[in-house]
């Protein structure tokens, strides 16, 4: 019996269209518009003006806190404006827009391809080196990788879990990277290993990619510490707790963070930024997104530079099918529609997933027959109808006490929802009216 | 960009599940037991269905139309389940104007005046037969015998179910051993043959249909393994007590309508409870109830009457069972 998490989950059609498409490099754009928020957090500062010269990889918004982080420029130009255009989305927001002129790198970047192994840096060192790199996770969740490596006082890491499940239907950027990349995302984790002063690591992947497994197992021998762990194929398994449960065995307590079972996730995508960060000087200006859809014409993976037109991406692989009813930035299962291809890819943009018009359209939403498969597929344990009826009814005293919080907003009960019931929506708004009084009681 | 995009929040797809899909499901699940009761009762179990299930749809219809005035959703399909589930609580021989009076309560109380499908409390067809039971006992309680196409609508030759031989017969201070000699064996009560509601009566037929809804997940196993178990075992230990009193498991698991009620009636989404352990509890009851009706009661069959009590506490049991919750503490 292959290992997955406690509660719930459900099992989705795969999709994995792109899996056996390499990764390509997409040519570089030639405007790039890089948003100063592209993370939790605090939005950085932007240390440009208008017609300054910058080069890849140079620092132009600085992290403006603990929980916030920097931002590099991804190409070489002049810096044509800053002003507040629309990100994904959907709101204006201050981005950094640079015309683009050849592509000159910061000369302290070594851009040789040789792997090193060797990793020097101490503790206090490698967590510098990832914050200045802007590193956060590249699952999608955006959160500061820094932060994460910081144990508070009092607590203390025992495992360091690498989430290489990509669970999302559609996505196989992990899967290319894993294939890939497979000795430089085993080195990155080591150094988080030496990072967070733990001495045992574990890969979690989905048996759907047995390839992976199967390469990164092989290569895992010569890395002391690191386990690879394949998991069952199940949504939502790439959700932190869902993965720690998954791998460890461990239920972190409502409201707690991983810390609290003594792990600390990051994703596999955030373990090569950090061997590039560290070893290569190289800061988070590019990373690897899937384009994918069934009636597109050519799914696939490519390395892109932050701040490129999504549209760009859409045209490498054969350009916006007729039929497309909806954009999803990320993928099906919790990714954000988008309303425009004019919008910059960013650093959590993990994928990009055309659905055809007859996909994207909501069914009818009928009676809740109470059937209580929405409560069997919760991964967290709550009861989604119930939660609807009372954020439909305002009883926002009764959706705290009902755990509304601890929703992580997977999606497997609307997904389940045999009467199309909106479920999430409404548990969203819910927990949204939660929040806020929780906040305001402080 | 020139195509209209739609923006709606996550997720993107869906599982295709829908109402249709698991009412019709069961209704699939049912045909095995309908088709075994047109065998065992010919054309008068023809008879009651269609009269059942046409006279369900149309109440629904009308209610729905003329005094709801909603668009009514008849194509749902729990009209088509009540109707057939109607027409298996009753005998195969009841009058066409008395079946019309079990599908106007069972439509129009039962179900319409929650304000229709998801809302009501009661099993509707149950709440139809057991309206029935008690307005009309008499013809209610005349089993015609299983005798294929030889059974007759008009003047059916009856007698009684295996549940209310022993009833009777222990009442009258008959010891059991001797009472079973009059019983079909085990062989022919899981195959059916006995008196009884025409659709309770085929064990095996109903059992496949749990097959089948449990294969395609339309059902979870909690609420029909607690029921039968907590019979199994509270009937065992009646039967071990006293085995000329009581009698054993396997009597009380096929006789009566116990098989058609765990499978088909207490495993109703609406009516049932939302958590795997509420429905265990909710299970548990419905077995209790069931042999304590049986062996201690007025009725020789207790079935309905214990769903429906049970039903009665499942907004109770939704309030305070609630599932196991991540990350909490396990006691």
């Amino acid at each position: 019996m292959l290992k997955t998490f406690s509660l719930g989950g459900i099992h989705p059609a795969e999709n994995k269209l792109s899996a056996s498409s390499a990764i390509q490099v997409l040519p570089i754009p030639e405007t790039v518009s890089i948003p100063i928020s592209q993370h939790i957090g605090a939005p950085a500062t932007p240390v440009v003006k208008k017609n300054d010269e910058v080069k890849v990889g140079q620092l132009i918004a600085k992290s403006s806190g603990f929980v916030s982080a920097n931002i590099h420029s991804s190409v070489s130009g002049t810096v044509f404006k800053v002003d507040d255009i629309m990100d994904a989305s959907g709101f204006r927001r201050t981005s950094i827009i640079i015309k683009v002129d050849g592509d000159e790198w910061m000369e302290t970047i070594d851009r040789s391809e040789d792997l090193v192994k060797e990793i020097s840096a101490g503790k206090e060192e490698i967590i510098k080196k990832i914050a200045e790199a802007g590193i956060v996770g590249l699952g999608g969740a955006t959160f500061p990788a820094h932060v994460k490596l910081s144990v508070p006082p009092g607590k203390t890491a025992e495992v360091l879990i690498i989430n290489a499940v990509e669970c999302e239907p559609y996505l196989t950027s992990d899967h290319r990277v894993m294939l890939e990349k497979g000795d430089e995302v085993l080195v990155g984790t080591q150094i988080l290993m030496k990072a967070l002063g733990v001495d045992r690591a574990i890969v979690g992947i989905e048996n759907n990619k047995p390839d992976a497994i199967a390469h990164l197992t092989k290569l895992a021998g010569n890395y002391k510490g690191i386990e690879i762990c394949p998991l069952k194929t199940q949504y939502p398994q790439g959700g932190e707790k869902q993965l720690i449960s998954a791998t460890i065995k461990r239920e972190i307590p409502s409201g707690a963070l991983p810390i609290e079972v003594g792990a600390v996730v990051q994703n596999v995508g955030t373990a090569l930024a950090v061997y590039e960060a560290v070893q290569k000087n190289k800061p988070l200006f590019e990373r690897v997104a899937t384009i994918t859809g069934k009636s597109l014409k050519n799914p696939s993976n490519w390395k892109f530079r932050i701040g490129t037109p999504v549209k760009d991406l859409i045209d490498a692989a054969g350009g916006l099918p007729e039929d497309t009813g909806k954009i999803v930035g990320g993928g099906p299962m919790m990714g954000k529609a988008l309303t425009t291809v004019d919008v910059p890819l960013t650093k959590g943009s993990s994928g990009l997933l055309l659905l055809p018009r007859e996909e994207a359209v909501r069914k009818e939403s009928k009676p809740c027959i109470r059937c209580g498969k929405c409560v069997s597929v919760c991964p967290m344990g709550l009861e989604p109808f119930l939660l609807m009826v009372l954020a439909d009814k305002k009883a926002y005293e009764r959706l705290e006490s009902d755990a509304v919080m601890d929703c992580i907003e997977c999606g497997s009960c609307s997904f389940t929802c045999p009467a199309n019931r909106p479920l999430l929506d409404y548990i969203r708004l819910g927990k949204g009216k939660v929040g806020q009084i929780m906040r305001s009681r402080k | 960009m020139n195509t209209k995009v739609l923006v709606a929040p996550s997720p993107h797809v869906h599982s295709g599940d829908s109402i249709q899909k698991n009412m019709y499901g069961v209704v699939f699940a049912m045909l095995p037991a309908l088709v075994f009761s047109f065998v065992y009762f010919g054309m008068g179990a023809i008879i009651v269905t269609l009269t059942a299930v046409a006279s369900c749809y149309l109440f629904e219809f009308l209610i729905s139309k003329y005094l709801l005035k909603k668009v009514p959703t008849i194509t749902d399909g729990s009209a088509l389940i009540t109707g057939i589930l109607l027409a298996f609580n009753v005998p195969a021989n009841l009058p066409i104007w008395i079946i019309l009076i079990g599908a106007l309560v069972a439509i129009g109380i039962g179900k319409m005046t929650f304000g229709g499908l998801g809302n009501n409390v009661f099993n509707p067809a149950l709440v139809g037969r057991v309206f029935l039971l008690i307005s009309f006992p008499v013809q209610m309680t005349s089993w015609p015998k299983p005798l294929g196409f030889d059974t007759a609508y008009f003047d059916a030759q009856t007698g009684a179910t295996p549940l209310a031989l022993i009833k009777e017969g222990l009442k009258k201070g008959e010891p059991l051993s001797q009472l079973m000699h009059d019983v079909p064996g085990n062989m022919d009560l899981l195959m059916g043959n006995m008196g009884g509601s025409m659709g309770e009566v085929a064990g095996i037929a109903l059992l496949l249909g749990l097959a089948y809804m449990l294969f395609k997940k339309i059902i979870t196993w909690h609420i029909p393994v607690a029921v039968l178990g907590t019979v199994a075992v509270f009937s065992g230990i009646l039967h071990m007590s006293n085995p000329e009193a009581y009698a054993g498991p396997l009597f009380h698991i096929l006789t009566g309508g116990l098989l058609l009620g765990a499978i088909f009636m207490a495993t109703d989404y609406v009516t049932s409870p939302m958590s795997n352990k509420g429905m265990i509890i909710y299970g548990i009851g419905i077995g209790l109830l069931t042999v304590i009706i049986r062996v201690f009661g007025a009725y020789p069959e207790g079935v309905s009457f214990a769903i429906l009590i049970m039903n009665a506490f499942v907004p109770l049991i939704n309030v305070y069972v609630k599932p196991k919750r991540f990350g909490e503490k396990r006691k």
